[in-house]
């Protein structure tokens, strides 16, 4: 037993490694901090555009969403950030990462607010025209908040998803948590930094999954 | 642009990723399969009235919904040869999705079988039957309707997933790709392997759209 908690949990190894992993735990929050504002704001510009919009423009819509959607995640990541350099863009490293990541969270923040504002009755819109809004007016103050409760739960569900996306990052060299716990274990020759990373990722990300959980959020999301 | 569609890096390309094609199919429906007949299992073994296993249940669907997977593959790949096992990266691929796979599906039935109203228990018992009986004959038949578009949706997203094997070195497509487009140092193949994604998975993803309006959750 001595020697699995030496192998697994040595906390020699931790410590010594614990700096590099902290420094990757940062990369980590900086990509989550840009990637689910981001998405977020994405998904509602492409939610409110598919509600004004007329139908061929809808439906464009819709395949262009589930053109992201038939993407892996990874294949989307690698494709951007090994991609964008062939045309001649060289942006940042955590740049690439965070609009590759955007995108694909997008596509599903975008679908789950329009099933939110399809849930409002038509007849809300035209009630809040006659009272003299303006469009944006009446999506802004009538339509949108009623639609962002009817979702949260989903909501909730894919901004888990998105937070635990941000471990690809780790496969195109950015150094984010899973990369430094790589990293580390090489230097030791040991896989406590491995298994430190993996609680770290639980400590942040099992709370979230309590929450999702309390609201109801299916965590079960549209594919 | 034109470096992208290069048809000689598309014609060198081609072979590695149509066999990395048969790789990605072989280790997604072993998953989805082993994955969703674990998660079944799973449910119908919280319906028993032991307590304690049920909670065991409730934390495992929970840390590994929470666990991204990619996390999992490497703990799996990189950490177990430490405790003297050995996995192959697809073993090890094939275990992270099916574990994960099966916390999904086995909150899904779960979500199935209680949406079930406790009277059509209560009626089938007083007809005679047995548990197992009700189980199969009426709350399951009933149950599997709900499940039908969230279970359609994970099983797309474990396919999906397969790519993550080419960070353990399978040779499934993304992983062909990458390695053709370090040797012809051109960006073709990965466009390649983005196409047969697409062609995989955009079929499949108006399959679950469709579905969801054809099953709507209540």
């Amino acid at each position: 037993m001595a020697s699995i908690f030496e192998t697994f949990l040595n906390g020699e190894v931790m410590l010594e490694s614990a700096g590099l992993l902290l420094r990757g735990l940062l990369v980590t929050l900086e990509v989550s901090v840009l990637v689910i504002p981001g998405g977020i704001a994405v998904g509602a510009a492409l939610a409110t555009a598919a509600s004004v919009a007329p139908p061929w423009l809808d439906r464009a819509l819709s395949w262009g969403v589930d053109l992201v959607r038939a993407f892996p995640p990874l294949v989307l990541l690698v494709l951007i950030v090994h991609g964008l350099p062939f045309l001649g863009l060289e942006p940042p490293p955590l740049l690439g990462v965070a609009i590759a990541l955007t995108v694909n969270t997008a596509a599903y923040y975008g679908e789950i607010l329009r099933a939110g504002i399809a849930s409002i009755d038509r007849a809300q819109w035209e009630a809040a025209r006659s009272t003299g809004l303006s469009t944006p007016g009446v999506l802004r103050f009538v339509i949108l908040p009623q639609a962002v409760r009817n979702v949260l739960p989903d909501l909730a569900g894919n901004t888990l998803e998105a937070a635990k996306l941000t471990a690809l990052a780790s496969a195109v060299a950015l150094p984010d948590l899973l990369r430094m716990a790589r990293i580390a274990q090489g230097v030791h020759f040991n896989p406590s930094p491995l298994v430190l990373a993996a609680i770290l990722y639980l400590l942040f990300l099992w709370p979230l999954a309590g929450v999702v959980r309390r609201i109801g959020g299916r965590t079960t999301l549209p594919v | 642009m034109g470096i992208f569609f290069d048809p000689e890096v598309w014609g060198i390309a081609w072979p590695p990723i149509r066999s990395g094609i048969l790789i990605t199919l072989a280790l997604a429906l072993a998953s989805i399969a082993a994955g969703t007949a674990a998660g079944f299992a799973l449910s119908l073994a919280r319906t028993l009235p032991v307590r304690r296993l049920a909670a065991a249940i409730v934390v495992y669907s929970d840390a590994f919904r929470a666990f991204p997977p990619l996390v999992l593959l490497v703990v799996l790949y990189f950490a177990a040869p430490f405790a003297g096992i050995e996995l192959s990266g697809f073993a090890a691929s094939f275990l992270a999705l099916a574990l994960v796979l099966a916390a999904s599906a086995e909150e899904i039935f779960w979500a199935g079988l209680t949406s079930v109203r406790r009277g059509q228990w209560e009626a089938a018992l007083s007809t005679g039957m047995s548990r197992a009986a009700t189980l199969r004959r009426v709350i399951l038949p009933q149950a599997v309707r709900l499940t039908i578009p969230p279970l359609t949706n994970r099983a797309i997203a474990t396919g999906k997933n397969t790519a993550l094997a080419s960070v353990v070195a399978v040779p499934e497509v993304l992983n062909q790709a990458a390695s053709i487009q370090a040797q012809t140092a051109s960006p073709a193949p990965l466009l390649l392997a983005a196409v047969v994604y697409v062609a995989l998975f955009l079929p499949l993803v108006r399959l679950g759209r469709w579905l969801e309006d054809r099953f709507p959750s209540p």
